[in-house]
């Protein structure tokens, strides 16, 4: 079982500040490869009537979606785990090329108690992997600092057209656990 | 024509934005965005020189964004084929006014002329009808270039996606703009949106 697979009654309310702010950002486009770290923010914006969810076979169209989508006059915001920064680098390239709005929500996996060694890699280069491809990285390791977190990270990435990403620790999420 | 019967990318793509309207054309990195260039330069044209694999997903965003206004991304096979996933993505979408074009010349022409996996029998419109695109086409004639460009103005009937077999001629290079930005938001102005 998975730890983080927590009842309703039980789910963390973090994610619902982090709804909260990309509605009041008018956030219109939620591209996302699902994390378990995201799932209760992904449930919201499915329900949502101004924000439309998409999911992606691998992150990188998101980058590529989110320019589009800028084009015709939509901001939109990336969700993904750690892992899928790997998976994004070229795209990226196109952020400071076209310079278009750009927020991405990352769930960590690699740090933080995690079991899993194959998630190590590439948690410990997630930060580093960004900022090398020039997007501002935000950490919220708790859940009383996700609002700040998110309203800076809302507020360069939409007004100041700053490539930002929020990482969400492991230490926020939880760490994942398998036991029988 | 380096083969008999395969059609002409600039006569190709001529002919697709020949009645453009209001269409937004993305042209898919590599020889796509030069063909477009050729048909001639346009505010609403959005060139890319990089982000291979990224087309259709631009095309995708833009074409959510605003739901009224045709798209259509004119790519090659090597690029689409780097972003095959995207076609899974827009087969859930299913954006009414999204069009795709695949100039399909089996092979990188921009890198050497080797052949890519559409040269052995992978089949584009296959894994586009597969994804869910229902409307998708293998062209062969001009006569399907003009049906498929009077398709693309119904902004109701898509996503439609069309795999369009042309010569590998590498023709002269005509070379759109580089800069980002100014692509970019040139488009931006034109559909009325302000400067941040």
């Amino acid at each position: 079982m998975h730890a983080r697979a927590d009842a309703a009654d039980t789910a963390p309310n973090w994610p619902d500040d982090i709804f909260a702010t990309l509605q009041r950002f008018d956030v219109r486009q939620v591209a996302y490869v699902p994390d378990a770290g995201h799932a209760k923010l992904i449930h919201r914006v499915l329900g949502s009537s101004t924000m439309r969810g998409i999911p992606l076979t691998t992150e990188e169209e998101g980058v590529a979606l989110l320019a589009g989508a800028w084009a015709g006059g939509q901001r939109g915001v990336l969700l993904m785990q750690s892992s899928g920064v790997g998976n994004c680098i070229n795209m990226l390239s196109l952020i400071p090329v076209l310079r278009f709005p750009f927020l991405t929500l990352i769930t960590m996996r690699g740090e933080w108690g995690e079991f899993n060694p194959w998630q190590v890699p590439m948690g410990s280069t997630t930060q580093g992997v960004l900022e090398l491809s020039g997007v501002k990285v935000l950490r919220a390791s708790n859940a009383a600092e996700v609002p700040a977190v998110l309203e800076a990270a809302a507020a360069q990435a939409y007004n100041a057209l700053t490539p930002t990403a929020v990482l969400l620790s492991q230490r926020l999420i939880g760490a994942k656990v398998f036991t029988k | 024509m380096s083969k008999a019967n395969l059609l002409d990318r600039r006569q190709v793509v001529s002919v697709l934005l020949a009645n453009r309207g209001d269409v937004v054309a993305i042209g898919g990195l590599g020889a796509s965005t030069n063909d477009i260039t050729a048909a001639g330069d346009h505010a609403r044209n959005f060139y890319l020189w990089g982000g291979m694999g990224g087309a259709a997903m631009i095309g995708l965003g833009l074409a959510l964004a605003q739901p009224n206004l045709p798209v259509l991304v004119i790519t090659g096979d090597g690029e689409m084929l780097m972003g095959m996933g995207s076609l899974a993505t827009v087969g859930l979408q299913k954006p009414s006014n999204l069009s795709i074009a695949v100039l399909d010349n089996e092979a990188y022409g921009e890198t050497g002329g080797q052949t890519s996996h559409t040269s052995a029998g992978v089949d584009l419109v296959g894994v586009a009808r597969a994804c869910g695109i229902k409307d998708s086409r293998a062209i062969s004639t001009m006569a399907e270039v003009e049906a498929f460009a009077k398709a693309v103005q119904d902004v109701s009937a898509g996503p439609r996606f069309a795999d369009v077999k042309i010569d590998s001629a590498n023709l002269e290079r005509i070379l759109p703009t580089r800069d980002g930005t100014y692509i970019l938001n040139r488009i931006r102005g034109d559909l009325g949106f302000q400067p941040i």
